[in-house]
C-alpha cells in the first residue's frame, strides 16, 4: 500500500508533515496513559489478592493490672480463632516480623521496650461463611484489647484509587483519540480544499466516492504509521526507563511496573488501532464532503 | 441516445444562461458545438458530462433519465463519457502514461493491460517517447494530445471535446480530428466545441449552435450567417496618442538634463 501512486498529490502537502508529529505525540501519550492504567490495575489486583481471605487480629499492649499479660491474651485469641468454623489458619506474627514491618518508617534501631501490639495473622477458608462482624464482637468481648481488622477500609481505598486512576487514563485516552481524530479531519479537509480541482476532475471522469476516499485513506495510513512508529518508540523507551527506575527504587516504597505479555502486546497494538481510527476518519470525512457534489 | 428536453440552467439566483435547450444525439453521431464566447458552450458541455444538474427540463443519457438515477449509478455513467477540457486538466504530478491510464484504473482494469494499451495510444498521438514525462515539461500541444488520449482510452460512448485542436499545428490537428472521426465511425457519439470554421466545413458534420443561451441544430453544409464586423470604438482613456511620461517635480531638474544631454556632453553645462 505504501509507495503506491496516488492520483492526488497529497504527499506534497505541508499538512502531512505536521500530522506525522501530532500522531506521534498522541500515540506517545496514549501508550503512557494505557501503561499507567495497566500498572495501577495490576498493582491494585495484587494488593487485593494478597489481602482478600486474610484477617489480622491486633492485641494492644495494656498496663492495667486486672488485664492478663499480652502473651496470655494472644493465646486466648488463638484458641478462640482456632475453635471458630471457617478459619483455616491462625498464627501469631513474631515480634521480629512486626519490627521488620515498622522498619521502613521507624528505622532498625527500635528500643526493646517500645510497646507494640501483638498481631495474629488469620487465613479464612476459601468460600467459607465466616461472620466477620460477629467474630470481631466475640473477640473484643472475650479478650481485652483485641481488635479484628478485615482490611475493608484499606481495600475500599485501594479499589477507589485503582478505579480513579483507570478513569483518568480512560479520559486521557478519549481526549488524545478525539484530538487525533480532529487533526485527521482538519488535514483531510485541507487536502480536499487544496486539491478540489483534481477531486472534481476525478469525480467527472467517473471515479466513485470510494475511489477518491481510498486516495486519502492511503495517504493518512502512511502518515499514521510513520507517526505511530515514532510515538511507539519514544513511549517504549520511556516505559523502559520508568521500569528501571521503579525497580531500582529503595525501600520498596514505589510499586514495581510489572506488565504481562498480553499488556505489552496491547501497548504495541496502540499505533495499529490509531491508524485504523485515522483511516476510518479520513474515509468518513471524504465521503461526507463528496456527497455534496452532483 | 442523448436527449435534452426543455433544459434551462441558471447559476444561483442569476439569469438563465441556457434556455429551452432541445436536441437529440443518436448513437454514433458527430456534431460541432459552436457559439460566441459566453454563449453557454461550457455550461452545455458540463450538463452533458453530468458535472451540473439543470435547473429545469429532462436529460436522457444512454436512454436513462439522469434525474431519476441514484447517486451510486452516476460514476459508471460518467465513465462512458470522455471529456477533453479546454485547459486540459492534466495531473501535473503524474507521468503522461499515468494521466492517460486514469480512466482505465478507475474502471478497475488490470495494471498488466494498462501499460500496453496506453503506450500504444500515446505512440499513436506522437508521444511514444514521452511516456514518463510529466505535463509541465511538455508543450501545450503535447499536453493537449495527452488530454485527448486520456479521453478516448476507455472507448467512451460519448466524447466531448472543448477546442481540442486549439494548441496544435494544423497537421496534428487534422490527425486528432481523424482520430475522433474514427471513433465516431466505430459508434462513439462525438461533440466538439470549436471556433474553427475551417475544420467544421472540412468535416461536414451538423452543428449545435448556441446564441445567447438558446440552441439551434444546424444541418451539415449550412454556413452560419455572420454579420459585418464593425470595429468597436475605443474608450476615451485609450484613445489618442500615448502622452510622454511626466517626471515628479523632485526629479525633473536632476534627471531631465541627463536624459536630454547628447552622449559625451556635460549634463551641467560646465566646461
Amino acid at each position: 500500500m505504501f509507495g503506491q501512486r496516488l492520483d492526488l498529490p497529497l504527499a506534497e502537502d505541508a499538512t502531512g508533515r505536521f500530522l506525522v508529529w501530532i500522531i506521534a505525540v498522541m500515540i506517545y501519550l496514549a501508550i503512557l496513559a494505557l501503561a499507567g492504567a495497566m500498572v495501577l490495575a495490576g498493582l491494585a489486583g495484587r494488593w487485593e489478592h494478597g489481602l482478600t481471605g486474610r484477617l489480622t487480629v491486633q492485641i494492644a499492649p495494656m498496663t492495667e493490672e486486672q488485664v492478663p499479660p499480652q502473651a496470655q491474651r494472644v493465646e486466648l485469641v488463638l484458641a478462640l480463632l482456632r475453635a471458630t468454623p471457617g478459619i483455616q489458619k491462625a498464627e501469631p506474627v513474631t515480634a521480629a516480623t512486626a519490627r521488620g514491618l515498622l522498619e521502613p518508617w521507624l528505622g532498625s534501631a527500635l528500643p526493646d521496650d517500645l510497646p507494640l501490639p501483638a498481631l495474629v495473622d488469620v487465613v479464612t477458608l476459601p468460600g467459607g461463611r465466616l461472620e466477620v462482624p460477629a467474630l470481631a464482637e466475640r473477640l473484643a468481648r472475650a479478650v481485652p484489647g483485641a481488635r479484628l481488622d478485615n482490611h475493608a477500609a484499606w481495600l475500599a481505598d485501594l479499589r477507589m484509587l485503582a478505579r480513579t486512576a483507570q478513569l483518568v487514563a480512560l479520559v486521557l485516552l478519549l481526549l488524545v483519540g478525539g484530538a487525533a481524530v480532529a487533526a485527521v479531519v482538519f488535514a483531510v479537509r485541507t487536502g480536499l480544499a487544496l486539491h478540489s480541482p483534481v477531486v472534481e476532475l476525478l469525480h467527472i471522469m467517473g471515479a466513485t466516492d470510494s475511489y477518491v476516499a481510498r486516495q486519502f485513506q492511503t495517504h493518512i495510513l502512511s502518515l499514521a504509521m510513520r507517526g505511530g512508529t515514532i510515538g511507539l518508540t519514544l513511549a517504549l523507551v520511556t516505559v523502559f526507563f520508568l521500569h528501571r527506575a521503579t525497580g531500582e527504587a529503595s525501600a520498596g516504597l514505589l510499586p514495581e511496573m510489572a506488565l504481562s505479555a498480553l499488556e505489552w502486546l496491547a501497548l504495541l497494538l496502540v499505533p495499529a488501532v490509531a491508524a485504523g481510527l485515522a483511516v476510518l476518519t479520513a474515509r468518513l470525512t471524504v465521503l461526507r464532503a463528496l456527497a455534496a457534489m452532483p | 441516445m442523448i436527449r435534452f428536453e426543455d433544459i434551462g440552467l441558471r447559476y444561483g439566483t442569476g439569469p438563465e444562461v441556457l434556455r429551452g435547450i432541445n436536441f437529440t444525439l443518436t448513437p454514433g453521431s458527430f456534431h460541432f458545438l459552436t457559439g460566441a464566447s459566453g454563449a453557454g458552450k461550457s455550461s452545455l458541455m458540463r450538463l452533458m458530462y453530468v458535472g451540473l444538474r439543470p435547473t429545469r427540463g429532462c436529460i436522457t443519457l444512454f436512454d436513462r433519465d439522469v434525474a431519476t438515477l441514484k447517486r451510486d449509478d452516476l460514476p459508471a455513467l460518467r465513465r462512458q463519457i470522455g471529456v477533453v477540457f479546454q485547459n486540459f486538466r492534466l495531473l501535473d504530478h503524474l507521468s503522461a502514461l499515468d494521466n492517460v491510464a486514469l480512466p482505465l484504473r478507475m474502471a478497475g482494469i488490470a495494471e498488466s493491460e494498462i501499460r500496453e494499451h496506453v503506450a500504444e495510444l500515446l505512440g499513436w498521438v506522437g508521444l511514444g517517447d514521452h511516456l514518463d514525462a510529466r505535463p509541465p515539461t511538455l508543450s501545450g500541444g503535447q499536453q493537449q494530445r495527452i488530454a485527448i488520449a486520456r479521453s478516448v482510452i476507455a472507448r467512451p460512448r460519448l466524447l466531448l471535446a472543448d477546442e481540442p485542436t486549439g494548441n496544435v499545428d494544423d497537421s496534428i490537428g487534422m490527425r486528432l480530428l481523424y482520430l475522433f472521426e474514427e471513433l465516431y465511425k466505430l459508434g462513439t457519439t462525438v461533440v466538439i466545441a470549436t471556433h474553427n470554421e475551417g475544420l467544421i466545413s472540412r468535416f461536414g458534420h451538423p452543428r449545435l449552435h448556441l446564441d445567447q443561451g438558446t440552441l439551434a441544430v444546424v444541418p451539415a453544409g449550412t454556413r452560419m450567417a455572420v454579420g459585418p464586423i464593425t470595429p468597436p470604438a475605443l474608450p476615451a482613456a485609450l484613445a489618442g496618442p500615448i502622452p510622454p511620461p511626466v517626471l515628479p517635480a523632485a526629479l525633473a531638474g536632476i534627471v531631465g538634463p541627463v536624459l536630454r544631454s547628447p552622449p559625451g556632453s556635460n549634463p551641467n553645462g560646465e566646461s
